[in-house]
């Protein structure tokens, strides 16, 4: 997770403009950050190149607006790491 | 180009699902209102129709792609370049290819040539969201057959 929080943390800082040190694990993306969802995608395209993966952005939106998950499951850093982390291991089986 | 209407792609000539590439011809009316204002004594093709008709071309390739599933709405602009003026009469050869496929978004590369020559080029996102049905995805099927998107093609995915 470190490493994917690492890596994470720098696209966000480069992608929005944001010091790198105010990224902290417990940050939630929209609420903290400031990151509205234009500048998600491109933190989307990021990820996904970074890790090789295909973030479900519409699965997630759609789950979120369902009343079924929160956006912290989603955008609070730690969270989305695990998700990342979840999607890349699936992804080697 | 049907300018007036900002229906900028005038045809399909090339559709490739493996190269997730599209090529088109847009060629630009020798008359309009826009070229008396922009500029009187100068006709030139504005800037942001070449982007626009750069993001046309991609948004059809987008179109076959997910074959009429999701409709691409343009998000961001990047590195857009208009590298020579484009004057009224121009015959413009539109390409794009597909470089990213996420969730709910992908990217292109496009660009316009003239005599072999680069126009302009950018790297343009697009938002895509659950085709608008009725009229819309009517009208869009009706503009996709006069431009001749080719539909027989299945595409992957």
């Amino acid at each position: 997770m470190s490493s994917t929080f690492e890596t994470v943390a720098n696209i966000i800082a480069e992608t929005c403009d944001i010091p790198r040190d105010t990224i902290k694990p417990e940050s939630h993306a929209i609420d903290d950050l400031g990151i509205d969802s234009l500048d998600f995608l491109d933190i989307a395209f990021a990820i996904d190149k970074a890790f090789g993966i295909k973030l479900p952005l519409e699965q997630w939106t759609q789950e979120v607006n369902d009343g079924k998950a929160s956006t912290e499951q989603y955008f609070v850093l730690q969270n989305l790491c695990a998700r990342i982390d979840d999607l890349v291991a699936a992804k080697g089986k | 180009m049907r300018i007036e209407y900002f229906q900028l792609i005038d045809r399909i000539t090339d559709l490739n699902f493996n190269d997730l590439t599209i090529r088109a011809e847009a060629n630009v009316p020798a008359t309009s209102t826009i070229f008396e204002g922009h500029f009187p004594g100068r006709p030139l093709m504005p800037g942001v129709l070449l982007i626009e008709t750069m993001a046309q071309a991609s948004g059809w390739l987008l179109i076959a792609r997910n074959r009429f599933a999701k409709m691409p709405f343009l998000a961001t602009v990047k590195e857009a370049k208009l590298r020579t003026f484009v004057t009224p009469g121009q015959a413009l050869i539109v390409s794009a290819k597909i470089m990213h496929e996420g969730s709910g978004f992908a990217l292109t590369e496009a660009k316009i040539e003239t005599n072999g020559k680069t126009v302009c080029d950018a790297d343009i996102t697009f938002r895509l969201v659950d085709f608008p049905q009725g009229e819309f995805v009517a009208n869009m099927r009706e503009v996709a057959k006069r431009i001749a998107l080719p539909m027989e093609v299945a595409p992957h995915g």
